[in-house]
């Protein structure tokens, strides 16, 4: 989940770092309220959960009170990346020599965390070449010691004063990476002021959805809950399809992504729904759904899902492709799906394109399939065939 | 190579309802498992297989090097911290969702003590007529059905592909030394370059087929580290998901599937692992190229 830039610098502040306070305000006389309250130019920033506004003109500077109506106005009214501004904070304008970029992510190659930093901070860091930051791995039960943080501030040129801070601000934020399960966490820019002091103008969090069970309590955020994953807000099917999955913990048959097309797909497991999604659209099919079953679903979940599927309108199909299951077991599939086409009041001998489920309970399948009048199809059907079956087919009726 | 006929296996978690299952199916194979542990149910016995209070005492009257573990997400780290600490030498975990904290600190641990760790997210590793670990192939007359001893290696981001993939390859003839469903995480113990090294070194492997998705490095990283080192191996790459470069920030399928800021889209990485010398498949049923005997 990704938090909020004012969610980061609460947290961050808890834990010792130097954030440039600010105020949260919704409208506009509340904004106005907070830049007299300051008593000097100020800084309003649209609050949404990505980088990159300062370009898409989610910052505004203001030198007073009056100023601030239009610009919070003007933010509030934005919409960044599809996302409603509804929020922005008012902070301080600082006056900054320097602006450093200090952060800690994981290297998936070394499979360890790692520590980043760059005396080229600011908008630009992510443009710059990858040699002007600085990295150092670090121990995964300890972070960075000082004298290692020191180290790295000064490989990116660091020196004096400023190299001692950034060296200690290193040590601490990698310890909070690591006790907050973050999975990036960034202080971007960590200005450094006329008379040496760092402070953190801006920074980055996203914290690791399967983490969230031991974090809920110590973060304590209000209003914050695990990312959905779709990028955008999920459709009514969607959201009915969470639902279906959610009703029985035993085995995924719900993760759905609604598409425009005519076909849909009861697809699994996790792999085996992306080789036959791709493999559908080469064919020249028009999918309805992404989905994905696996983990041995119950009946009634896979009935559920697949009565969902064919609610949707103009859906004139169904296919059902897995890869030969291991766990999974294809009778329970069969007659889940064939009681979905009950509820749904279709004809099985007509909407379903093909059922290609072998392995486990792979012959208890196609009995019970073939009293509904459905053929099975077996493993000598690759993937990618049946995929092409599953375009190409009348209604597959042996 | 990875798992010995003669390897006696612990499976952690013994007494869980899917791990039990599990149980009874690699037993079934021919896996020497000869313990199993549970904290507060040790005593007990499923399947003929006796279950002890902590891995100490299991390999103290059963030497073991192979785990299984079969625990929930919250207790994986330490699971396999004691498995290590018992001086298991291949450690294989199942559990899904495991914070990648906990993933790599037991990786730090497990690299200092020279343990072998496969997943997390897995649903482990076969080699045909040997033995298997996990529920790779499901139910013994699946798995002699999929899998056949023979001179090609499996490495999959997806189980159940592992299991198709072999299955495609037993119907044209062409056996399999190995198959390990290599966890679907971002972060795994034991990754395609990992494991690409062991093959490289292994007289009894001619070839490998990857199974590769979206998001992660996994893919990139073989790349590069065969443009730098060579092989002696056939390698076909098969890689699922393309429709997800279109889509970023989306997750699909396994927790790693997901492209953003243009990073781990598919098309990097078949160019990637083309100009690495790597033979990509374009459609499922063209990973046989080269391969038939």
């Amino acid at each position: 989940m990704k938090l909020l830039e004012h969610q980061c610098k609460q947290l961050l502040t808890r834990f010792g770092l130097p954030l440039n306070q600010q105020v949260i305000v919704d409208t506009p006389d509340a904004a106005v309220q907070a830049v007299r309250n300051l008593g000097q130019s100020a800084v309003l920033k649209a609050q949404v959960p990505f980088g990159g506004r300062g370009k898409a003109g989610g910052v505004k500077f203001v030198e007073s009170p009056d100023e601030t109506r239009d610009a919070a106005k003007t933010l509030l009214d934005l919409t960044l990346q599809s996302v409603p501004v509804r929020q922005i904070s008012v902070e301080p304008k600082l006056s900054l020599k320097r602006e450093i970029y200090v952060g800690a992510t994981w290297d998936t190659s070394a499979k360890l965390p790692v520590a980043l930093v760059s005396q080229a901070g600011g908008i630009e860091v992510e443009d710059a070449d990858g040699g002007q930051i600085q990295r150092c791995l670090f121990d995964p039960f300890r972070g960075l010691s000082d004298y290692q943080g020191r180290e790295l501030a000064c490989s990116a040129g660091l020196s004096g004063k400023t190299m001692i801070g950034v060296g200690q601000i290193l040590a601490k934020l990698t310890a909070v990476f690591l006790t907050i399960d973050a999975i990036t966490l960034e202080i971007n820019p960590l200005g450094e002021t006329e008379d040496f002091h760092l402070i953190g103008v801006d920074a980055h969090i996203e914290i690791e959805d399967d983490a969230w069970y031991r974090q809920l309590d110590r973060l304590k955020i209000p209003g914050s809950q695990p990312s959905s994953g779709t990028g955008r807000p999920a459709t009514e099917l969607e959201l009915a399809a969470q639902r279906i999955d959610s009703m029985d913990h035993r085995g995924v048959a719900g993760r759905v992504v609604e598409f425009d097309g005519d076909l849909a797909l009861l697809i699994g497991g996790g792999g085996a729904s992306l080789t036959v999604f791709d493999a559908i659209r080469r064919h020249g099919g028009r999918p309805a759904n992404y989905c994905e079953v696996g983990g041995n679903p119950t009946q009634e979940k896979v009935a559920a899902l697949t009565a969902l599927l064919l609610s949707k309108p103009g859906v004139r199909q169904l296919a059902v492709i897995m890869n030969v299951v291991n766990n999974t077991r294809a009778d329970v599939m069969a007659a889940g799906v064939l009681e979905g086409i009950q509820r749904a009041g279709l004809d099985p001998t007509k909407v379903v394109s093909v059922f290609r489920i072998p392995g486990s309970w792979e012959q208890e399948a196609r009995e019970i399939l073939a009293r509904a009048g459905v053929e099975a199809l077996g493993r000598e059907i690759s993937l990618d065939r049946a995929s092409q079956l599953a375009v190409l087919h009348e209604p597959c009726n042996g | 190579m990875l798992l010995d006929r003669d390897a006696n296996i612990l499976v952690q978690g013994i007494t869980g309802r899917e791990a039990s299952a599990m149980v009874s199916d690699m037993i079934d194979y021919g896996s020497r498992i000869v313990a199993g542990v549970t904290p507060g149910k040790g005593g007990q016995e499923i399947h003929g297989v006796p279950v002890f209070d902590t891995v100490r005492d299991a390999v103290a009257q059963h030497p073991s090097t192979v785990s299984v573990v079969s625990v929930p997400a919250p207790a994986v780290l330490d699971a396999t911290l004691e498995a290590i600490a018992g001086g298991i030498k291949l450690c294989l975990i199942m559990t899904e969702r495991v914070p990648r904290l906990d993933t790599c600190k037991i990786l730090h641990l497990a690299r200092q003590a020279g343990c072998t760790v496969i997943g997390p997210n897995t649903l482990g590793l076969i080699r045909p007529g040997i033995a298997k670990l996990g529920t790779i192939g499901g139910r013994l007359d699946n798995v002699k059905r999929s899998f056949v001893p023979g001179r090609v290696a499996i490495l999959s981001r997806s189980g159940g592909m592992t299991t198709e993939i072999a299955s495609f390859l037993t119907s044209h003839g062409i056996g399999q030394c190995l198959a390990v469903g290599v966890g679907g995480d971002p972060m795994v113990g034991s990754n395609f370059t990992d494991l690409i090294r062991l093959l490289e070194d292994d007289p009894t492997t001619d070839a490998v087929v990857i199974y590769g998705e979206p998001g992660g490095t996994a893919e990139e990283q073989l790349a590069q580290y065969l443009q730098e080192h060579g092989t002696r191996l056939r390698i076909n790459a098969f890689l699922a998901g393309q429709f997800v470069d279109d889509m970023e920030g989306v997750r699909f399928g396994h927790a790693a599937v997901m492209v953003e800021g243009g990073h781990g889209s598919i098309s990097g990485k078949k160019t990637a692992l083309r100009k690495a010398g790597v033979f990509v498949a374009e459609t499922f049923d063209d990973i046989l190229t080269g391969l038939a005997s």
